[in-house]
């Protein structure tokens, strides 16, 4: 890796006029955020060709942030905002950063079907098991029997396994990091930029003040080493006994084929139709 | 029993209160003290209610829906976009004639984005068929969700309570709680004659051609009649358990007032006191509290406004293209009814604070002038 000095990392921020940030000392917003600016540095990718999309929580807060084309869109419905853009302009990057409520619960819907049509977009899911935002109520992915605001006594609800749910809805690339793994998480976001299709990157995070603070773990750096301590890179899973991986949260890129892309095909569809309309006017104008 | 609580408080203890069945809902800020206030209350078994929280603001209502259609009694809170979101759900509800109560956080729409008090959010759902609460108080919040049930399931129409953003949803007031057993005598369970049951099968929500629809419209509109009626009825009720009246419109010092100022929400608590201000600077100057917009109780204000000689309307609103809500109401309630004119204003737009000198600044403009106009942007840097 390169080592990249602060100074990268601030031409991508708007810290001049947008700083101090909203996130809580001990958030993993704004490592999973230096990932990402590192990957686009290294990729070299022009942040004029780079949108932003966000939907509402923590985590869609990014975008207000950072010196590419931002939308700050409703709760729910980035990904949805992100395929019109896509559609207008194929050309862009579009990367789509979301939370756990926002693509889950309200946003679900959007999440499988940007998978299914397998449209181009990075799709970046800060997984902190709770809405922040709000004061900490249960979300999709609240492990069952952990507490929130909305469930006192323990969520008896089960999860959504968010990179599982991506990938069988048809997503083209599926990983999964944590804001631990902070290299390896921009690796992936590196591959998940250039990748043709639609990618759904899960990030496992912390949040140490909502979500710790109801389920009595209120240090960062010990959720932080949760992370490194229950996670799995998906290389290891072969070499591993059964016991090892029992209970273990995989990482890595769990999935990556190649399939058609949905702006791509629909391009095909235009040129195809454009030369049958070609050859009819030529015809049409060789008869007469 | 008198305790201190915020505004978002008062609405959960207002639910408990009423022994809701089933509460369904979405995490929107400033809403969500009213349901995780409730989630406590539910899991510490101070209520038996059922407490889901769905995956969004539109499955919220959906599930109060399928729960009011069994006959449960069922509530929901939210905000802004939320309610937006909900909007297909609240035409379903009250066209279903189902008598659920609901909370509405008044916050601002984004773009760009806003927490803050404004009432469009709610204002945008008036022709949904729900009827319409503007609460100015905690105590206001909390009376009106039991008043809210008691009148709903009378009239079989959906009941919406809405209230500023901050300036209630986070103050702290003093509320007066009323005995459950006095609430419970108040407020007989839920038992609707048409409802959801294995054993006496019914159907909800089938094709309706235009042989019938214009009629369920009638109804509809029949029963937002008859609700003028009960809101004061059961107002009446009301009192004689807490010794607090509720009324569709509040007005004060009206009586001899040469312009009455018209208001809602919070606003009107101010102006209460800038009222009282510009009495003692010898201005014969009312307020006229809307608290009720649907059923719209024009009788009651026309009553009310008769004697006057001006009438100036706040709004923290605005329909865009045209002019504040609650200034076009009251304009088309007067329509050949009286000649008195009428001046339009704005203020407190997306949570900007309406201080009591502002509002006194708006009497003495309209004291002043000679023209009425439709809509003066108070404030507005431009």
């Amino acid at each position: 890796m390169k080592n990249i000095p602060q100074k990268v990392i601030h031409q991508y921020l708007r810290h001049q006029k947008k700083f101090p940030h909203v996130w809580c000392a001990g958030c993993g917003n704004g490592i999973i955020l230096g990932d990402l600016l590192r990957a686009i540095y290294n990729l070299g990718i022009k942040k004029d060709n780079i949108a932003m999309v966000s939907g509402i929580g923590c985590s869609s807060r990014m975008p207000v942030y950072v010196d590419f084309n931002t939308l700050h869109t409703t709760h729910g419905r980035a990904i949805a905002f992100a395929t019109g853009l896509k559609f207008a302009k194929p050309e862009m990057h579009v990367i789509v950063i979301t939370g756990d409520g926002d693509a889950a619960a309200i946003g679900g819907n959007h999440l499988i079907h940007a998978a299914r049509r397998n449209i181009d977009l990075t799709i970046i899911i800060i997984n902190n098991s709770i809405y922040g935002m709000t004061g900490g109520q249960y979300s999709p992915t609240t492990p069952t029997g952990k507490k929130a605001t909305t469930a006192p006594y323990g969520s008896i609800e089960p999860t959504f396994d968010l990179c599982e749910l991506s990938r069988c809805a048809g997503a083209s690339f599926v990983a999964r990091s944590t804001a631990y793994h902070t290299i390896e998480t921009r690796k992936i976001f590196e591959k998940a930029i250039l990748k043709k299709g639609c990618s759904v990157i899960e990030v496992i995070s912390q949040c140490p003040v909502v979500y710790g603070r109801l389920n009595n773990i209120t240090s960062p750096v010990k959720m932080l080493e949760w992370q490194r301590d229950n996670t799995i890179p998906v290389s290891a899973i072969s070499k591993l006994p059964a016991e090892k991986i029992k209970g273990k949260i995989v990482r890595g890129i769990i999935h990556d084929v190649d399939k058609p892309e949905f702006t791509e095909e629909y391009d095909k569809l235009v040129k195809q139709f454009e030369k049958q309309s070609d050859n009819y006017k030529n015809n049409t104008k060789n008869n007469s | 029993m008198k305790k201190t609580m915020m505004g978002n408080y008062a609405a959960s203890w207002g639910a408990q209160l009423s022994r809701v069945q089933v509460i369904a809902a979405y995490p929107i800020t400033p809403q969500t003290l009213i349901v995780e206030k409730l989630s406590e209350i539910v899991a510490n078994g101070e209520l038996d209610a059922e407490f889901i929280k769905v995956e969004s603001e539109h499955s919220a209502m959906s599930a109060c829906i399928g729960a009011s259609a069994t006959g449960a009694r069922a509530y929901t809170a939210t905000s802004a976009q939320g309610l937006a979101l909900m909007h297909e759900m609240l035409h379903w509800a009250a066209l279903a004639r189902l008598p659920i109560v609901l909370t509405n956080v008044n916050r601002a729409m984004a773009p760009g984005w806003s927490i803050w008090a404004d009432q469009n959010d709610s204002l945008s759902q008036r022709d949904t068929g729900l009827m319409h609460i503007f609460a100015s108080s905690s105590q206001d919040i909390l009376d009106s969700t039991i008043l809210g049930y008691k009148v709903s399931e009378q009239v079989l129409l959906p009941t919406l309570i809405s209230f500023d953003a901050f300036f209630l949803s986070h103050t702290v007031e003093v509320v007066d709680m009323p005995l459950i057993e006095d609430v419970d005598k108040f407020l007989p369970p839920y038992n609707p004659e048409y409802k959801l049951d294995v054993n006496d099968p019914r159907s909800f929500g089938a094709l309706t051609s235009e042989e019938h629809y214009y009629e369920f419209r009638y109804k509809m509109q029949k029963a937002m009649e008859d609700a003028i009626g009960l809101i004061k009825k059961e107002g009446r009720e009301y009192e004689k358990l807490t010794s607090r009246y509720y009324d569709l419109i509040h007005p004060y010092r009206c009586e001899d007032a040469d312009l009455i100022l018209v208001t809602s929400g919070t606003i009107a608590e101010t102006t209460n006191v800038a009222v009282d201000e510009l009495r003692e600077e010898g201005k014969k100057v009312g307020n006229l509290r809307i608290r009720v917009i649907r059923p719209y109780p024009k009788q009651d204000i026309l009553k009310a406004i008769k004697n006057c000689s001006k009438i100036a309307v706040i709004d923290r609103n605005i329909s865009c293209g045209y002019h504040g809500i609650f200034a076009q109401e009251l304009k088309s309630a007067l329509y050949n009814e009286t000649d008195i004119p009428v001046w339009g204003y704005l203020a407190g737009i997306g949570g900007r604070d309406v201080k009591i000198e502002n509002i006194k600044e708006i009497s003495d403009e309209t004291l002043k002038s000679k023209e009425p106009e439709d809509m003066i942007m108070k404030g507005v840097k431009v």
